[in-house]
């Protein structure tokens, strides 16, 4: 079988659930081999065998981390060389993206960005890609070099498959030329209790409509174990801050459950929401173009019909 | 400081966009095109960056005659001078083959920082900036929601998914721009009429002394098999709240075993 690599997104060894999709996708296509770059490989390991990854490649060394992703680009793309894998997989995250469009460049290779679906087609790998706002999905295949891949967040569901997740530590060298944008500075993001938004299974969020309180869509989405986001008119407002923003210019999510409170349904919200795969809306106008979309809809002022059902779903849950 | 801007011409978003059939290329002549709006931030944050340092803004486009119509945007906003690449064998390009011919249109100008908005609002990659800086050896600053710019050091706010992170590279640069960084400005009057007498100078692909089976639809890393229009949602049940909605809503996600 060809061996296929995954680019493992973590925080200091915590491995993010994206990676899990990652490697159930490459199975498809061939033998998985994490890539796991920074330091805490070692509480990775496990993870990743369990996911199906037979080789850990592990690169540890300052300068990959402490600039921006010129380092890690150069550093893959030592290994696609080295290894001449069928396939690169990284996760459509802003940092993912960057890592492989240098990565495409670096090795004359076709991109596929933002994809939402994998497997192996005749001529190589093929993608499902959803585009134009969610309104066409497209079937696309790589033409030159190594396919590179990004995915989206919540494409598949992981699913273990145990593997030997042998780790081989890899030396690479970084050029000076890479090492010019630095970060200087980096604030995580302060602790909601929350799952995270790109990951999370259920995704409440709120508008307009909330006037600019918050409160009831975050009850709500507490009791479903939601993570919560904000509509860019409510972003604009300043009513809740850029990183929750679901549409075209923030997140875009593709949540099993997505409820929209007081979001009329523009398609820049649209475009980050649209592949949710139920689609619930609250919202006090009949009229609001959100009610196209949804699988179950509510004409009513969600400062009523939310704590409502979130008492509702509280009882149920006993 | 010397700026260039890169924006592209894309079909407008709120009209319905398509492929052409015969080579499933994004449709370009049915819908209207226009300055991609994520774009005009960047040309914002570089007509700020230019009046503080008296430098001077070229706006840079590859794209069709039309595409004309997204570089006089930029010069009536207030840049200062328009390169256009237009050429027939450029139709189809993919990211990578736009970001060669923006590289080598680069290497005519004089610029210190190089602006791009952090997508276009049609193929949405994201990822032309990172390429074309991964050409001309340059650091990328992408995706600054806050962009300062002190002598040669350009430093952007950064929200990512988990952190954010302040970045900072010496000039040359690119630099890629969020719709968070600040409401770009509208073309007043006097901009609007002085942006006749700009100059636009129009290049090709012999200009830049690139081969045209280097770029195109023949050259594409990257293939479309087929395209299809979503089917649209079945029409899912709508209940006007007498009192019982919020109860009702529940019940619908019990039944989907959401709760």
């Amino acid at each position: 079988m060809s061996e296929i690599l995954v680019l493992v997104d973590h925080l200091d060894g915590a491995v993010r659930k994206t990676t899990g999709e990652l490697l159930t996708l490459a199975r498809r296509l061939g033998t998985p081999s994490a890539v796991f770059i920074g330091s805490g490989a070692d509480s990775a390991q496990a993870y990743l065998a369990q996911y199906g990854a037979e080789k850990v490649y592990v690169l540890d060394a300052p300068e990959l981390t402490e600039y921006l992703v010129a380092p890690k680009a150069e550093a893959l793309a030592q290994l696609v060389s080295d290894k001449q894998p069928a396939a690169v997989l990284i996760g459509s995250s802003a940092e993912g993206k960057e890592i492989a469009g240098r990565l495409a460049i670096k090795t004359g290779s076709g991109l596929l960005t933002d994809v939402v679906d994998v497997r192996a087609g005749g001529d190589g790998v093929e993608t499902t890609q959803s585009v134009f706002a969610g309104n066409f999905t497209v079937e696309a295949t790589v033409t030159k070099g190594t396919p590179i891949v990004t995915v989206k967040p919540n494409s598949v569901t992981p699913e273990e498959a145990p593997a030997a997740g042998a780790v081989e530590a890899v030396t690479v060298t970084v050029s000076d030329a890479a090492k010019t944008a630095r970060i200087t500075d980096s604030k995580p993001r302060e602790a909601t209790g929350r799952p995270e938004l790109t990951e999370a299974a259920i995704v409440v969020s709120g508008g307009r409509g909330t006037g600019g309180d918050f409160s009831q869509v975050e009850a709500f989405a507490d009791a479903l174990g939601a993570a919560v986001g904000a509509s860019r008119a409510a972003v604009d407002s300043g009513w809740y801050p850029h990183s929750f923003q679901v549409g075209q210019t923030g997140k875009t999510v593709s949540p099993q459950l997505y409820v929209a409170n007081g979001i009329s349904g523009a398609i820049q919200h649209r475009a980050g929401m649209q592949t949710s795969k139920t689609i619930v809306a609250v919202n006090k106008d009949e009229e609001a173009p959100i009610f196209e979309l949804v699988d179950f809809g509510v004409v009513g002022d969600l400062k009523e019909v939310l704590p409502q059902a979130t008492d509702e779903v509280n009882k149920r849950k006993g | 400081m010397n700026i260039v801007v890169c924006v592209k011409y894309v079909p407008d978003a709120t009209a319905d966009r398509s492929f052409d059939s015969s080579d499933n290329t994004v449709d370009r002549e049915g819908v209207d095109g226009l300055l991609s709006e994520l774009d005009e931030y960047a040309v914002e944050q570089a007509l700020l960056a230019a009046e503080e340092s008296d430098g001077e803004v070229t706006v840079l486009t590859v794209g069709p005659a039309d595409a004309a119509d997204a570089v006089r945007k930029a010069l009536q906003m207030g840049a200062h001078k328009g390169v256009h690449v237009e050429d027939d064998d450029i139709a189809g390009s993919d990211a990578a083959a736009t970001s060669l011919i923006l590289a080598k249109a680069l290497g005519t100008l004089e610029y210190d920082l190089v602006f791009f908005g952090m997508s276009s609002t049609d193929g949405t990659m994201g990822v032309v900036p990172t390429m074309v800086a991964e050409r001309l050896g340059l650091p990328a600053v992408t995706y600054g929601s806050e962009i300062s710019v002190d002598g040669s050091t350009v430093t952007v706010r950064r929200d990512g998914d988990v952190a954010t992170e302040t970045i900072t590279a010496s000039a040359p640069a690119v630099v890629s721009v969020t719709d968070q960084s600040g409401e770009p400005r509208y073309p007043s009057f006097k901009g609007i009429m002085a942006a006749k007498k700009k100059p636009v100078e129009d290049l090709t692909l012999s200009d830049l002394g690139i081969d045209p089976s280097e770029v195109g639809l023949d050259a594409a890393g990257t293939k479309v098999l087929s395209f299809a229009p979503r089917p649209p949602r079945s029409a899912g049940e709508i209940v006007t709240d007498e009192g019982d909605g919020g109860v009702k809503l529940a019940a619908f996600l019990a039944s989907k075993k959401f709760v």
